[in-house]
């Protein structure tokens, strides 16, 4: 199918192209980028008024299929991406069975493709069923087609076996992503441990518990001049940590989630358990450290951390209800409100935080970028459009966001996925 | 408009509190089974008052309780302004006594319903007698005064209000205010 | 005089000092009523009050009850545990189903903190909180500081020591709360482990220091230290908290020659508060408990004796 976009506003990474481009797809590539472009048998789009960016890539997302069907499947959380913007999305493997071996990659990957939306990328385990105690086969992960592993939901807290990780890991070329908690320190923690969980009686989980594991996997990073990415990033003494690594050279990228730029701790006084998340909400202090750190490079990327749960999982008290919010359908008018229309961010570093650093993360060279010969994903926003987060109108099968009722700025209004509309708003 | 009309002055309350007093004192021929008990707020303030009354005519001590009827109202759940309760004090055996119990004004009966049943709860007194300042008619409960200090005809409309130095910190004086 | 302003009694954040002392004022006529031989009477007839315990506490549950029945309201008693959640039942829905029964107060305690919370937005029924996990337990701290003003007066400057598992205690949370209102200086003090991060923010002093903590006191509560905080590793043993922590008579000369010491109960005796002190002149520990009745009176009779929103 033969696609054109017409009297396009291009923002890619690198800044905003010169005038109104017009796009023109073939096979699911862009094959020109120009002016006066003209094809009788392409459908066209005029995004006349709108920004075109190159598709949202997501390292974060909770799928929940295999296992947990009723809370979201692969079908319901690609609807939801490709609602959000996100033309690539990364599987967590906290699924039941864990994406630990090559069948449950290519199970999810089959599931995908039935879809057929987005693009679903599964993240294998680090270690087989999650349980920190033996790695995967990762040599076989990375044939039936993952990028990265991670043991998502847990930190590998064995450091020996974390160094064997990534030893691994290097051979197979898969990138290591951290879930920093130690839990040890978070314990039965269901907030932000200090003076606000104190006063509302509800156990703590300290920064520090994020902190020690980003501080060992740096030297860990530095010792073995191996990659490590590190997951939604929530503490300010992280950031610090992180950027100071940076400075010394040692490889490590990190991940904000939107939430953590989003809402304090302060959220959690109604005891609404939508705010209940690991890491959890942090204070103002840590949340400005989170949008300094996306300012100056030292969170490469945003990603949702989408964990969908159903209203039954958490309409209990909020000891008993599971963490984690969905996220992609409200990402990126949270990144607008809170990093774009605050001067934090300018809308080309946006489009490097949401598309072109999570590629260059995960080595997808043909993506994150409006240019010709790159693959046809893209998403045309409407930046001036107003619009409410209402819960009947998610696209995700679950409706735990501590979002609803916001009013946002910036709206996705089509999402190409490999040059075939994917959502229209 | 709201027209306001002094009822009683000071002195006129005075020589009711006195006149009582003495009515007390002859239907119950003598104090010793008698126990003043005076309806918060400004029923306290009566009983003290006839209290001292008849012990200046009788030259013996008279025993004088508190009672807060709030808890027994029929319409606690139907009005807006929440009462504050306070202490009933009365710290002495009603059972097989002449209680007199004493309220500024006795309109449609309901607030000595509710002190009835209040003593019952406190014990079983030989007989319950009631002294008001002021008659206003209207009763909704077969309930009469057995000592009235002034029977003053209203309209149902029209409050009426007693002013008492030691609750109201004002001179005493009855007014009825409002239309008709 | 001030009027009670809040339609539920979840924790005591926005209670004001006015609406404590009109708690006070009431629950003092409430005690009168308790002292009759006749303790009854009929300001709540009609009204439902249930008493929904997703964890076990007699006393609390009593003692809600009796006031309940005093204020001539009928109650009904569900110790809905732990084992019917499971079943799928949450909590809102036990909630909900006892609601459509047409019940006028819900009194709750729950093992988790935010549970009354939760029920006051979940459902139409006027919420009592019982306790909630460590988050709040207001009418203790009501009825301890009723106890306290009736032996020693406003308490404007008084010295409160709370002494214990500050961290798992939701009788401290509360009293802090409302000590602070009521103008007092509480001093917190407890292990190291055990006193809560940010507990300063509050407004309290934390010690590890018993004797700093009791110098000069005007009030000394102890709190009961649970068994198990040795196997979670918060104390080394339970031998050495009562070396360190333990109120002693020897421990208590440091406070003012008659200062009140209280415990929410039930106590472990020998452990926080040694025997005699417990049963010693000082001790007020059994008034707590009757004053208990009176102050959750004057909670009902505040929440449920006037016209219905």
């Amino acid at each position: 199918m033969t696609l054109i976009i017409k009297h396009a506003r291009i923002v890619n990474a690198a800044g905003e192209a010169a005038g109104l481009k017009d796009i023109l797809i073939e096979g699911g590539k862009i094959t020109r980028v120009s002016q006066g472009l003209a094809n009788d048998d392409a459908r066209v789009i005029d995004a006349e008024g709108k920004v075109v960016m190159p598709g949202f890539i997501d390292l974060h997302v909770h799928l929940r299929e295999p296992g947990r069907e009723d809370k979201e499947t692969i079908a319901t959380g690609c609807q939801a991406a490709a609602r959000g913007g996100f033309t690539s999305i990364f599987a967590m493997p906290n699924t039941t069975p864990a994406i630990d071996t090559a069948q449950v990659v290519q199970f999810v990957l089959d599931q995908a493709k039935k879809v057929g939306l987005v693009n679903v990328y599964p993240v294998g385990a680090i270690t087989k069923n999650r349980d920190g105690a033996q790695l995967t086969e990762m040599m076989d992960l990375r044939r039936a087609g993952c990028l990265a592993v991670t043991d998502d939901g847990h930190a590998v807290m064995n450091a020996g076996l974390m160094r064997r990780a990534l030893e691994y890991a290097r051979m197979a070329k898969l990138l290591v992503m951290q879930h920093c908690q130690d839990p040890n320190l978070s314990g039965a923690g269901v907030m932000n441990e200090g003076a606000l969980s104190t006063r509302l009686g509800l156990k703590g989980d300290p920064v520090v518990s994020e902190a020690v594991i980003v501080a060992r996997d740096i030297e860990l990073a530095h010792y073995l001049k191996t990659p490590v990415h590190f997951m939604h990033v929530s503490a300010a003494r992280s950031v610090d940590l992180i950027r100071r690594a940076k400075k010394e050279g040692i490889p490590v990228t990190a991940e904000a989630a939107p939430h953590h730029f989003s809402l304090t701790e302060e959220s959690v006084k109604g005891f609404d358990t939508a705010t209940k998340v690991s890491p959890p909400l942090r204070s103002a202090a840590d949340v400005a450290a989170v949008k300094a750190g996306l300012k100056d490079g030292t969170l490469d990327c945003i990603a949702t951390d989408h964990a969908p749960h159903t209203h039954e999982d958490k309409e209990v008290d909020f000891d008993a209800a599971p963490f984690g919010l969905i996220g992609m359908e409200t990402a990126f008018g949270l990144v607008v409100k809170e990093l774009v229309l605050t001067g934090i961010l300018t809308l080309a570093q946006a489009v490097d935080k949401l598309s072109a650093a999570p590629a260059r993360i995960v080595g997808l060279k043909d993506k994150g970028e409006i240019a010709e010969g790159k693959d046809a994903d893209i998403v045309i926003v409407d930046m001036d459009k107003e619009w409410q987060v209402r819960r009947e109108d998610m696209a995700s099968k679950s409706r735990n966001s501590p979002f609803i009722g916001w009013n946002l700025k910036g709206r996705v209004v089509t999402t190409i996925c490999g040059g075939k509309v994917v959502y229209s708003a | 408009m709201t027209a306001i009309a002094k009822i009683m002055d000071a002195e006129q309350i005075r020589r009711a509190v006195t006149r009582i007093a003495h009515e007390i004192l002859e239907r119950n021929k003598g104090v010793e089974n008698i126990r003043l008990i005076g309806i918060r707020t400004r029923g306290v303030v009566l009983a003290d008052r006839l209290k001292l009354a008849i012990e200046a005519i009788e030259q013996k001590p008279v025993t004088c309780g508190i009672l807060d009827i709030n808890l027994y109202r029929d319409d606690l759940t139907l009005i807006a302004h929440q009462p504050v309760i306070r202490e009933t004090r009365i710290d002495f055996d009603i059972t097989d006594k002449t209680v007199v119990l004493v309220d500024d004004v006795l309109f449609t009966g309901r607030t000595i319903r509710a002190a009835l049943d209040a003593l019952v709860d406190l014990g079983r007194p030989s007989c319950i007698q009631l002294a008001v300042l002021v008659d206003r008619g209207h009763r909704e409960l077969p309930i009469r005064a057995d000592f009235v200090g002034k029977n003053i005809p209203t309209a149902r409309t029209q409050s009426v209000r007693v002013k008492l130095s030691e609750s109201d910190g004002t001179g005493d004086e009855v007014v009825v205010e409002g239309g008709h | 005089m001030t009027e009670w302003s809040h339609r539920h009694l979840l924790d005591l954040d926005h209670v004001t000092r006015s609406e404590i002392e009109l708690v006070i004022e009431t629950a003092r006529s409430f005690k009168e009523v308790s002292a009759r031989e006749v303790k009854k009477v009929p300001a709540l007839r009609g009204k439902t009050v249930a008493l929904l315990f997703f964890e076990a506490s007699t006393r609390t549950r009593v003692s809600f009850e009796l006031a309940a029945k005093r204020l001539s309201a009928d109650t009904l008693s569900i110790a809905a545990n732990v084992s019917s959640v499971t079943k799928g039942e949450t909590v809102l829905d036990t909630a909900l189903n006892i609601e459509a029964m047409n019940v006028d107060a819900m009194v709750v305690r729950h093992q988790a903190s935010g549970v009354p919370q939760m029920l006051a937005q979940g459902t139409k029924t006027v919420i009592i909180n019982a306790g909630d996990g460590c988050r709040a337990h207001p009418t203790q701290a009501l009825l301890d500081i009723f106890t306290m003003v009736d032996r020693l007066g406003p308490l404007d400057g008084k010295k409160v020591a709370i002494v214990g598992d500050i961290l798992h205690s939701r009788v401290a949370r509360s009293n802090i709360t409302a000590l602070i209102s009521m103008g007092a200086h509480v001093t917190v003090c407890g292990p190291g482990t055990l006193i809560p991060v940010g507990i300063d923010k509050m407004g309290v002093e934390a010690t590890t220091d018993i004797s700093h903590a009791l110098d000069g006191a005007d009030v000394v509560m102890a709190l009961r230290m649970q068994k198990e905080r040795q196997q979670e590793l918060y104390l080394p043993s339970i031998t050495e908290y009562v070396k360190e922590f333990c109120i002693t008579a020897e421990r208590l000369k440091k406070a003012r020659p008659n200062a009140l010491v209280m415990h929410p109960g039930p106590t472990n005796r020998g452990v926080e508060i040694a025997a005699d002190v417990a049963d010693g002149a000082q001790s007020v520990i059994l008034e707590q408990v009757t004053n208990g009745i009176a102050v959750r009176m004057a909670v009902l009779y505040l929440l449920l004796g006037r016209k219905a929103e």
